[in-house]
């Protein structure tokens, strides 16, 4: 006798713990197995997009903050960046080293959840999660120092800081660049070599190069899929040029090669630290920018190397105090194009690990 | 550095390939028309000069007497970059080819603007909202919603 089967449909979300945020996943499933995976936004839709062509072009920073709310400086990096490409401000040197120094700061800030709650969905359950939260403590400590602030920092300002760095800021900055390879070197021990990891994350969830390039994916995720490729590189902004250090890359594109990817960019992060450390020179942090900022008619889009991978700001400008368009490219959203293709054919618990594997976050997926 | 190809020479080669689909050019950007998008698109793809392999990201804007579709591409051998532009005209049934078959990276994107600007993309395979709900009424980055 033959049992007749049919395929099940599964939620994964809105509110699961996996699932990083209010995202849902409709899977159909053939047993454990997954035939197919449609990814459902708008959970976290907060149209931000429409309120920023009410506000002006300062105003608009702390909605930056709220996109990818685990990297807000790189957020608001990269929105400064368009309007002052935009309206044709310059920033003073200092300000592109701290820029730099924050940047990389929240690059590892911003990895070391990545890799927790990957590793977390592996199975190696809050252990070292939490190892990684106590690190990324310090780095909040150094952001609450110069910012006030501990998640939505809304710290930099169109033509540099408001204010510049406290004078205890560099030294303690100092005292974690040293202390942060002998931690990367403790995840390493436990982690890098370990069976059950390794048998988990390796070949799980390819995304082949061709493939990666097609879905324009960037950061991490493309990079693991062997496409050497980073902004800082390839399109240098603010003080990147001056600086030493390699770009890692995967070869599978597994999950495994994301989490070392990521892994060896905290190192590389730390490089550019120190050295911006040594250049920095003294002077202003902020230039002349009028309080109410009209850029000439026109339109720009600026991109730089955000955590989560290629973050970009498309503004149109009607010589008005806002603008008349203010498009986001959310690397978050663009690299879950791809989310069917790694996960069909694997189990739902292979399906949790390849999500947790890209690093989204939903407030820049939904906007 | 990502050089910015010039859109006017670039423009030249294109028109020779497809007659009368270029309307204007400048350095910035190529505005064509939408009837050619996807065999333009597809020719900058797959020509080894241009080879433009990444599709950067798409972008809407309602400018009230048409839309304006921004298509930012990238070759990542090349290095170089190039802005597609095209109009749409009618705000009742805007419509526009689908390039998903071309980039992938279009699905979502496209899907996005469909949802809040209100275009169509013909050929998408899966053309619904993505971030509101079926049966919201309006599209929101439009400039007459209120």
């Amino acid at each position: 006798m033959t049992l007749k089967t049919e395929p099940f449909v599964l939620n994964i979300g809105p509110v699961h713990p996996s699932t990083h945020g209010v995202f849902r996943m409709r899977a159909t499933l053939d047993g454990e197995v997954i035939l197919d995976i449609e990814p459902i936004f708008g959970y976290l839709h907060r149209g931000v997009e429409k309120l920023a062509e009410e506000r002006t072009y300062t105003g608009i920073i702390p909605l930056t903050d709220r996109l990818d709310y685990l990297a807000s400086m790189t957020n608001n990096f990269a929105y400064c960046l368009a309007v002052e490409r935009l309206a044709g401000i310059s920033v003073p040197e200092r300000a592109e080293y701290i820029r730099v120094i924050i940047a990389e700061l929240q690059r590892i800030a911003s990895h070391l959840i990545a890799v927790g709650a990957f590793l977390n969905d592996c199975g190696a359950f809050f252990t070292p999660f939490l190892y990684m939260f106590r690190e990324r403590e310090k780095i909040v400590d150094l952001f609450e120092m110069v910012s006030g602030q501990r998640l939505l920092y809304n710290y930099m300002r169109i033509g540099g800081f408001n204010e510049d760095i406290p004078d205890e800021f560099l030294p303690a900055l100092a005292k974690f660049t040293q202390q942060m390879p002998g931690f990367i070197e403790e995840y390493e021990q436990l982690l890098a070599k370990n069976e059950i990891l390794q048998f988990r994350a390796k070949g799980v969830g390819i995304l082949p190069r061709e493939m990666a390039i097609n879905i324009s994916a960037s950061g991490p995720v493309l990079r693991a899929s062997g496409v050497k490729w980073d902004i800082r590189k390839a399109d240098p902004y603010s003080v990147y040029d001056r600086f030493e250090f390699d770009i890692p890359t995967g070869t599978v594109g597994d999950c495994y090669d994301r989490y070392r990817v990521r892994v060896e960019e905290m190192r590389q992060s730390l490089r550019i630290i120190n050295q911006a450390m040594e250049q920095i020179p003294s002077g202003p942090v902020k230039s002349e920018v009028p309080h109410l900022i009209r850029p000439p008619i026109g339109e720009v889009y600026a991109r730089i190397e955000a955590p989560k991978g290629e973050l970009g700001f498309y503004l149109v400008s009607d010589n008005s105090i806002a603008p008349y368009r203010c498009h986001v490219r959310a690397p978050s959203l663009i690299n879950l194009t791809a989310l069917r293709d790694m996960m069909r054919g694997w189990k739902v618990a292979d399906a949790i690990l390849i999500f947790g594997s890209i690093d989204i976050t939903m407030g820049e997926v939904d906007r | 550095m990502t050089v910015a190809l010039s859109g006017e020479e670039t423009a030249k080669k294109i028109a020779e390939q497809f007659s009368g689909a270029v309307i204007e050019a400048s350095d910035q950007a190529i505005l064509v028309k939408s009837d050619s998008l996807s065999e333009i698109a597809k020719y900058l793809k797959d020509t080894p000069e241009f080879n433009f392999d990444y599709l950067v990201h798409i972008s809407a804007v309602d400018y009230l007497d048409y839309f304006e579709l921004v298509y930012q591409l990238a070759s990542l051998e090349h290095n170089h970059s190039l802005v597609i532009k095209t109009r749409c005209y009618d705000r009742e049934n805007a419509a526009v080819p689908s390039i998903v078959s071309i980039w992938r990276a279009a699905d979502f994107q496209e899907r996005e603007i469909y949802d809040l600007m209100g275009i169509s993309f013909t050929g998408h395979p899966n053309l619904k909202r993505i971030v509101l709900w079926d049966g919201y009424k309006g599209h929101p980055l439009r400039k007459d919603f209120l």
